[in-house]
């Protein structure tokens, strides 16, 4: 199947006054159509960054500055403007993490979903309007023809982010990224949340890019896993693989560390130490400060990122690189 | 929505109550009418006797609220200079520096509006640069020395236009108005340019540090991502969030024009209620100045209630809130 998405050796960096800092270092990764992917990391990874690399919304001074984004075969980082305007919302949503600040408060949802249809396509006001309360029927929304002419304070928090993911719906898009979609919400609204985008992807034969540091949610909903680590991906592969068998220590010590996994009554496991800002990352492999295995190697060389028990099971470890040698 | 408009009136009426108590009092303590209203000769039973009759002898709050009274029906006092009630001397006034105030809001809001806008949306452009250089400048000189430069290079140099009163007017239904010939709209250029160089400066730099404020939040980022085209999201995303706390300012800030109309109404010898208050200053024309200060404070007062309630057309939250 030809790939929905092809992300390959994406460099972005931010120009700065006492120089560029590289927040995502050649990261690859490819999505089919309907596939869904989990971009894993703790906060500063560069899940995010990677998330607006690929519609071209990097924040300055942030910018690509190396390597392809091809998109149903179309070049995105080589698109105009206008061009990529018109692929953003349209053909690629995007879902914000916090849903209390995504939505305009001063304007009705209606206004804020019907914009989004008009950008995009050539109907009538009332024509967009009809679309958006489709789309708020199929995100199970209660009176949604009310909801319309609301204002985002008048919605709680969960019914927000339904919204916000009608938004993304809006325009029959072929790709979703969700930003953190459930991170800023209650437990109990999180799993519903999760089931919604699980179904629609089904529903309306979508890919979904997944960010966020919670590996309990991706193992629910992904069938692909992409651990990212100081900018690069360190380790990736089919979602139970990871999971069960997890191969880079800095991903078995983010398994370990979570609760349903360990027994009652033992402390949970924590990796020691933070991950290191852009501005001071360490030679060779980034993780080896916090690394119960680091060698000498891990100090001297980058790992690279390869294939381990079968090609679509990639880690970047001297520990399998190296195997005995190690 | 109602009950917060309610809410808001009845607050503006204790203010107006508050300002009633400050000029009774400057009026109750500044000189004794009854020194006045006799001759040195009268004996001291017949001060008593006018003091009894006038009610100068009842209890402050007695008088305070007499006052307020006499106020409400359009009675404070009689101006002595004028020998004419204060109501009619600042009525006669008041058009000069209503429509001086007018005009410059106008100029505020048609230019700090766009220059702000711009200036938050390319701060790093060469014309943003130069708006913000000049803006410190504004914001530093006085008006009265604003307006003495303007005089001096327009009227004196220049020749281009009258930098002394008003021109010429034309009543229409007793309103002295300027705006209908083209001398009176002449005359208005210069002290209505000068009034705005203090508060023009501050708006461009509200509004686009506002502006610039509301450009990096989420919703604007999601805006984008939505693929909106830019004049969508900047005129109408960002705009109407940045002009909510640009609204009350601005309700502020023409209550504080009208107090700097007395700086530059003296410089273009403009003859309104600033121009007037001065001179009341110099008669020591004690029920003129306490008129003159109530007015003053009911015009703030009902600006800034107004722009309050504006402000709760605009900001659906405050809505809400009125009708909890």
């Amino acid at each position: 199947m030809a790939p929905l998405l092809e992300v390959e050796n994406l460099k972005v960096k931010f120009a700065l006054r006492f120089g560029e800092l590289t927040a995502i270092d050649g990261v690859s990764f490819t999505l089919v159509r309907r596939e869904k992917l989990g971009l894993v990391g703790e906060s500063g990874a560069g899940k995010s960054v990677t998330g607006f690399a690929i519609i071209n919304l990097l924040s300055k001074p942030g910018y690509i500055s190396d390597g392809k984004i091809t998109f149903q075969g179309q070049r995105l980082d080589k698109l105009s403007d206008e061009d990529m305007r018109d692929i953003r919302g349209n053909r690629i949503s995007m879902i914000f993490q916090d849903p209390m600040m995504t939505l305009n408060p001063v304007l009705t949802i209606g206004e804020q979903m019907a914009e989004t249809v008009l950008a995009h396509q050539k109907v009538s006001k009332a024509e967009a309007m009809e679309i958006a309360l489709a789309k708020l029927k199929k995100v199970y929304i209660p009176s949604p023809e009310e909801r319309l002419r609301q204002y985002p304070h008048e919605c709680s928090g969960g019914m927000r982010q339904r919204i916000v993911i009608a938004i993304a719906l809006l325009t029959d898009p072929a790709l979703i990224i969700a930003d953190e979609p459930t991170t800023a919400l209650d437990v109990t609204i999180q799993a519903d949340i999760m089931d919604l985008m699980v179904e629609l992807c089904a529903d309306e034969d979508m890919g979904l890019i997944l960010i966020t540091h919670d590996l309990a949610v991706v193992s629910q909903v992904t069938e692909k896993i992409a651990v990212m680590y100081a900018g690069k991906i360190i380790e990736s592969g089919p979602t139970a693989d990871i999971i069960h068998t997890p191969r880079h220590p800095y991903t078995q010590g983010l398994i370990q560390a979570i609760p349903g996994n360990s027994e009652a009554g033992r402390r949970l496991n924590q990796i020691p130490g933070m991950m290191p800002t852009l501005t001071d990352i360490p030679d060779g492999c980034a993780f080896h400060p916090r690394c119960g295995l680091s060698k000498d190697v891990c100090q001297r060389e980058t790992p690279l990122l390869l294939p381990t028990d079968n090609e679509n099971r990639l880690v970047a470890c001297h520990k399998i690189g190296l195997k005995n040698n190690f | 929505m109602f009950a917060f408009i309610v809410r808001r009136i009845i607050q503006a009426i204790v203010v107006m109550m508050i300002i009633g108590l400050i000029g009774f009092a400057v009026k109750n303590n500044l000189g004794d009418p009854v020194r006045d209203l006799l001759p040195i000769s009268a004996s001291e039973a017949e001060r008593v006797a006018l003091r009894d009759k006038l009610g100068l002898n009842d209890p402050f709050v007695t008088q305070y609220f007499r006052f307020l009274g006499q106020a409400l029906k359009g009675d404070l006092g009689v101006s002595y200079f004028h020998s004419k009630p204060t109501i009619e001397v600042i009525a006669a006034k008041a058009p000069a520096t209503l429509e001086l105030v007018f005009a410059t809001a106008l100029i505020i809001v048609f230019i700090s509006l766009p220059v702000g806008v711009y200036s938050a949306i390319f701060p790093k452009s060469w014309f943003s640069r130069i708006t913000m250089g000049l803006s410190t400048v504004g914001v530093s000189m006085p008006v009265f020395l604003t307006a003495i430069v303007f005089i001096y290079i327009f009227g004196v140099e220049l020749h281009w236009l009258p930098s002394y009163g008003r021109g010429e007017t034309v009543n229409i239904y007793g309103w002295e108005s300027g705006f209908f010939t083209i001398d009176g709209l002449k005359h208005l250029i210069l002290p209505s340019i000068a009034l705005s160089s203090i508060m023009l400066p501050l708006f461009i730099r509200l509004i686009r540090s506002e502006m610039m404020e509301v450009l990096e939040t989420e919703y604007i980022k999601f805006a984008w991502a939505k693929g909106l085209h830019r004049k969508r999201i900047y005129l109408v995303h960002a705009f109407k969030n940045t002009l909510l706390p640009v609204v009350t300012v601005f309700g502020v800030e023409i209550g504080i024009l009208f107090a700097f109309t007395i700086l530059t109404e003296t410089v273009f010898q403009w003859q309104g209620m600033g121009f007037m208050f001065l001179e009341a200053v110099e008669r020591s024309d004690t029920a003129l100045l306490v008129a003159y200060l109530v007015v003053v404070g009911a015009i703030f007062v009902v600006v800034n209630t107004v722009v309050d309630i504006i402000y709760g057309f605009i900001n659906p939250m405050v809505r809400i809130a009125g009708t909890k």
